[in-house]
């Protein structure tokens, strides 16, 4: 187990150097950032001299080994637009993102499993029809459409909840929270609410549909021919025997949870990372972008790694695959 | 009074094109610690006899009619949470599959425990207890070390072990086995038979043993039921159905038994295949390939009679009335 665990570390920082030269070169062969930074009336001595104090008239692979060292040290350079370093943009922002995605989760999680087994067990109940019908919804409509509609009822025909921004947030150190007040619970309720929508019956249709699956084994009924209870059979039995696929699609999901925040956050004006990025990319604030690019894919490298670790928590036939082999 | 009594038994299948009989009027008895093999090709409802009994018809299959005693209580019509206590507490199940019978993310030890607290009041420990001494029972070796590891840990023979030790935990009276040895080798086979019928002789546990090997039923049973088509076709003790078969079925059912050390020129042969069921002929089923039928035989169902041997056969054969013929 621990040399697949090595293995899956190594892959991942594979991914992340691929991922960090893509980055690279989008900063770097998208404009000349020396244009961008001086007149047009410099000369050409200047802008020499610019480039030297960059590093810019380095061999290639000397510029992408130090922007990798400072990907790794959290620097990205100066945002073009604000004129202030890109990680403390991102660290201001991060947390507004990662709270609305934990929400947002937490939320589909939540919901999604519990009415997924229900769904998959009363198959033939109308509640289940009715909870498809509605799942259907919630997987057809785009985010941007959900998100203006619940603004349309909640905060513009009820006024009950606010149409924008983070409401209250409280500052613990560097990280500012909108947990510890009304006003920031009633901020990130919408947003949260439009980004798990998704999620959150896509999770539910894939637990019915394993449920299903598990449902027809000859281990549940086995299970049932021992006289174990529906409570023991149905989750304890079957729905463990679901994890496995609902951990990987939830794991990817998080991720798309980071990604697809970017919409949710410019409908609800959210101050989050996706909202950052969306403004990098009206003004070309190409290192905001970079760093952008660099950090999703972190998120998702990092999902993926818990999961495949998870799978071995799950399922024993992993843990014990090397004794099978060994005839054990 | 018999342990097990099925009266008039008929499994119902609706679908979209009609209702499919699956099990059609059978009867059958059970005494104590008796072994009843129930033989039959695929399809003859065999499977679904066996699965009503233990109540879990798969739907849209259904008990259409008849009843089923166990010591002499209806079980048929028991709500599911009282039928689920009988479960596994008194009448156990196998399973033709050992290596899907267990759920593959639990130890054989949780999921002994587990059968065993659901229906006793042993604490864990002494559930434990049991189980180790049940794995020893059904010949796992080293018990107390093998009491943590998966299925997957154990070759196919070893799970069907596994298997009985679960249906057996609890001291079922009956053990609904349903083609036990069918998914395993050849040699693991005759292993297994004779550890279900050592176990059950120990136990006091009668056995419902659906197969359609007939060598299997040969060995164990004590008596045996033939099933063509959702009916009974003939009943009776082994050595009567196997030696002096009546029910032309039946008869060439014996002569397709391949028998080393017997210099038998042909294996005789049923010509056709068992009616689906959704045609199944008017009259007894299984007239069209039957070489003795009559004109009665295509228009009249037969039921159970007394045949001139010691076996009951559906066969109008053996109807005085008509013995003209």
């Amino acid at each position: 187990m621990l040399a697949y665990v090595i293995q899956r570390v190594f892959q991942s920082l594979l991914v992340m150097v691929v991922v960090a030269f893509a980055a690279f070169i989008v900063f770097n062969f998208v404009g000349d950032p020396v244009d961008n930074m001086l007149g047009q009336e410099t000369s050409a001595e200047e802008r020499e001299e610019l480039r030297k104090d960059l590093g810019l008239d380095d061999p290639f692979i000397v510029q992408f080994g130090r922007f990798v060292t400072n990907a790794v040290h959290g620097e990205f350079g100066i945002s073009y637009r604000l004129q202030r370093p890109v990680a403390d943009l991102i660290a201001e922002r991060m947390p507004a993102t990662l709270e609305l995605v934990a929400l947002s989760a937490v939320l589909a999680l939540v919901f999604g499993v519990p009415l997924g087994v229900f769904t998959g067990i009363n198959r033939s109940s109308w509640i289940s029809q009715l909870i498809l019908i509605v799942s259907l919804v919630g997987v057809s409509l785009p985010t941007f459409v959900i998100g203006i509609l619940l603004i349309y009822i909640f905060a513009v025909n009820m006024g009950v909840l606010p149409s924008f921004g983070r409401g209250g947030v409280v500052e613990i150190g560097w990280w500012s929270t909108s947990f510890l007040t009304v006003a920031g619970w009633q901020a990130i309720i919408l947003p949260a609410v439009t980004l798990s929508l998704f999620q959150m019956t896509l999770i539910l249709r894939l637990v019915r549909s394993e449920m299903l699956e598990v449902m027809r084994t000859d281990y549940i009924k086995f299970a049932r021919a021992r006289g174990l209870t529906d409570r023991a059979v149905n989750f304890g039995h079957a729905l463990r025997n679901t994890l496995v696929p609902v951990i990987t699609i939830v794991g990817l999901n998080i991720g798309s949870l980071v990604a697809f925040s970017i919409i949710t956050e410019t409908v609800f004006q959210w101050p989050g990372m996706g909202f950052l990025f969306i403004q990098a990319v009206g003004f070309a604030d190409v290192p905001v972008m970079a760093a952008y690019l660099v950090m999703i894919a972190f998120v998702f490298v990092m999902i993926n790694l818990i999961v495949d670790l998870l799978y071995f928590v799950v399922d024993p036939r992993l843990r014990a695959d090397k004794a099978v082999a060994a005839g054990n | 009074m018999a342990l097990l009594e099925v009266r008039n038994l008929r499994v119902e299948f609706p679908t979209r094109r009609g209702v499919l009989v699956a099990v059609d009027d059978i009867s059958l008895e059970i005494s104590e610690g008796e072994v009843l093999g129930v033989v039959g090709e695929s399809g003859a409802g065999k499977s679904m006899t066996g699965s009503a009994i233990i109540g879990l018809l798969e739907p849209p299959g259904r008990i259409a009619g008849g009843e089923i005693r166990l010591e002499g209580e209806r079980i048929d019509n028991l709500p599911y949470e009282k039928m689920r206590r009988i479960r596994g507490a008194k009448i156990g199940a196998i399973f033709q599959d050992p290596l899907t019978s267990l759920n593959p993310l639990y130890t054989i030890g949780r999921q002994l425990v587990e059968t065993i607290t659901t229906h006793t009041d042993l604490s864990e420990a002494d559930a434990r207890a049991h189980a180790i001494d049940l794995l020893s029972e059904v010949g796992i070796p080293a018990a107390e070390r093998r009491f943590d590891s998966y299925p997957h840990e154990f070759s196919g023979g070893m799970r069907q072990r596994v298997v009985i030790a679960l249906a057996l935990c609890v001291n079922p009276r009956l053990i609904v086995a349903d083609e036990p040895t069918t998914a395993l080798d050849v040699s693991i086979q005759a292993q297994i038979i004779a550890l279900l019928k050592r176990l059950c002789r120990d136990h006091g546990t009668a056995v419902m043993l659906i197969t359609h090997d007939m060598g299997v039923i040969a060995e164990t049973a004590d008596r045996v039921a033939v099933m063509y088509a959702g009916r009974i076709a003939e009943v009776g003790t082994v050595r009567d159905v196997v030696k002096h078969a009546k029910h032309p079925y039946t008869e060439g059912l014996m002569g397709s038994i391949p028998l080393v050390g017997h210099d038998v020129e042909r294996l005789t042969q049923i010509e056709g295949a068992m009616p689906r069921l959704t045609e199944i002929p008017t009259g007894c089923a299984f007239n069209p390939r039957c070489p003795k039928a009559f004109d009665r035989c295509r228009t009249e169902r037969p039921d159970l009679l007394q045949t001139d041997g010691a076996t009951q056969a559906a066969c109008w054969l053996y109807d005085r009335e008509t013995a003209y013929v």
